[in-house]
């Protein structure tokens, strides 16, 4: 046995070894930037639950040899070489969850947990809150134009645009779709912008608000019946599929939840919708959508381009909410709050925590947190409904 | 795709959304009419309805609910505070539980 060839061979093979291979600098360098997302999801707790899984995705797809994720057997896939089955044969672990976002699978799942979670009342009992979450999509559709604008193809800037959504699940949902090979750096810079809403809006809001506008207080929307919040997810299904129908992975799966939650005779499956299937979901999610952060692709002019787009993307969905938001203060004569047109965006329920906030420090007696939520969950279903649009634009 | 086509799918899309939330909301608020009219006629039917025959007696409090507690130097809250810890404590309803007297130890 020749000692030296053997660990010469073992040198070799060894991770280390890849990091002095061509380009293996870009891997220490995505390795840093793992250790910095997981300091910001763990450190500062910023969106954890998903962050610190897409993090540690990132770290385990950019160590050398580590082969748990394929870049290459993907683009052959998108070219449509190989099936699910090679993958299923050919792949690492991190390859064989990422079908789950491929397929569009684990997205849609955590919309059944998002709606066994939220309560749809504040929604219900003043519907005018559908339109301040209709106007908070603006972001979307101007980042997509902004994306075409630097070079950015259809499908690509459809993907990148709904990051103004401030939609998680919906974001790599349609990027799963429409553009997997931008997943990575969209995935990370809707779930870092969602954290970062409350440094985000606040200054908008105050831009655009007077402090007598702020100050508004709203009065109690009426009380909405069991009977009602039975009958919502069934008629939001059944309208928004028939009016666009690519929407009905996310309205479908959502509503589906929303009324586990309600019906009162599925404890078990709302409980497991919320908790259990919640968590296992955002497992598989986040550190397969961190695998997907290929030092060769990440590290890219591209990458920083989307970054910069989001922001706006972010910034001017939180204006459309705003504007309208005016346009509503005006017409009800002073009695709505333009402060909740900004939680039209959907991180549910940051965004409305935000609003809470301001509309508080205007007016110590103001309690705007179940006002705003209206047009908080109604801006999940209109990010649902701009992608579903695009879906059907873009979509093959 | 263009610039100009990416321009009309953006102002179009947004334009759907909107028109697609806006009839969700007319949707929303007639349903929301109807079920409110609904409850409404329900509850004027039960208002017009003949009346109901009187309940019959009072059904007996559970037992050891009734009586008094003795305070000795304990305010009404704080009495109130301590029967319901040790009903947690001991795992029992409060109403299968009797206090006699409570008096602050000095």
């Amino acid at each position: 046995m020749d000692i030296l060839a053997t660990l010469s061979k073992l040198a070799a093979d060894s991770g280390f070894s890849g990091f002095f291979a061509e380009g293996g600098w870009k891997n220490l360098i995505m390795i840093a930037v793992a250790c910095v997302l997981l300091y910001l999801g763990i450190g500062k707790k910023f969106e954890p639950l998903l962050l610190v899984g897409i993090a540690f995705g990132m770290l385990l797809t950019n160590i050398p040899g580590g082969g748990l994720y394929h870049m290459e057997l993907w683009d052959a896939f998108l070219a449509g070489e190989v099936g699910y089955g090679d993958i299923l044969h050919d792949g690492g672990l991190l390859d064989i969850l990422y079908i789950g976002v491929k397929a569009g699978v684990y997205p849609c799942l955590i919309f059944i947990g998002v709606g066994a979670m939220t309560d749809f009342g504040p929604l219900i009992a003043r519907p005018s809150s559908l339109i301040l979450g209709a106007a908070a999509q603006l972001g979307v559709f101007l980042a997509f134009f902004g994306a075409i604008c630097l070079g950015f193809s259809g499908p690509e800037g459809a993907s990148i645009g709904i990051i103004g959504g401030a939609d998680g699940p919906t974001a790599i949902y349609l990027t799963g779709l429409l553009a997997p090979h931008l997943l990575g750096p969209i995935a990370i810079a809707a779930y870092s912008y969602m954290a970062l809403i409350p440094m985000i809006q606040p200054p908008l809001m105050r831009l655009l608000t007077t402090e007598k506008e702020r100050s508004v207080k709203m009065e109690q929307a009426r009380a909405v019946s069991k009977r009602e919040k039975i009958i919502f997810p069934i008629v939001v299904a059944v309208f928004v599929i028939l009016l666009i129908p690519s929407t009905a992975p996310l309205i479908g799966c959502l509503m589906f939840g929303n009324l586990l939650r309600e019906t009162g005779v599925t404890e078990r499956l709302s409980d497991t919708a919320q908790n259990a299937l919640m968590n296992i979901v955002t497992l598989f999610l986040g550190i397969s959508v961190g695998a997907t952060t290929v030092a060769s692709r990440f590290l890219s002019l591209e990458t920083i381009k989307i970054i910069a787009l989001g922001l706006i993307a972010f910034a001017l969905s939180t204006i459309g909410g705003l504007l309208i938001g005016k346009v509503m203060y005006k017409l009800s004569g002073g009695k709505i709050n333009p402060l909740i047109g900004s939680a039209g965006v959907s991180a549910v329920p940051m965004a409305a925590r935000v609003s809470q906030v301001e509309g508080q420090k205007a007016n110590p007696a103001n309690f705007l947190l179940m006002h705003a939520m209206g047009p908080n969950v109604a801006g999940v279903i209109g990010s649902a409904i701009a992608a579903g649009f695009l879906l059907a634009v873009f979509g093959a | 795709m263009n610039i100009p086509e990416a321009a009309i799918t953006a102002i179009l899309g947004y334009v759907v959304v909107f028109f697609g939330l806006a009839l969700l909301m007319a949707v929303i608020v007639i349903v929301g009419k109807v079920m409110v009219s609904a409850s409404k006629k329900s509850a004027a039917a039960t208002a017009y309805a003949p009346a109901a025959p009187a309940p019959a007696a009072q059904s007996p409090a559970a037992p050891g609910s009734a009586g008094s507690v003795s305070l000795y130097d304990v305010p009404d809250k704080e009495a109130a505070m301590l029967m319901a810890i040790v009903a947690d404590q001991i795992g029992k309803p409060l109403n299968e539980l009797r206090f006699k007297s409570i008096k602050e130890v000095k």
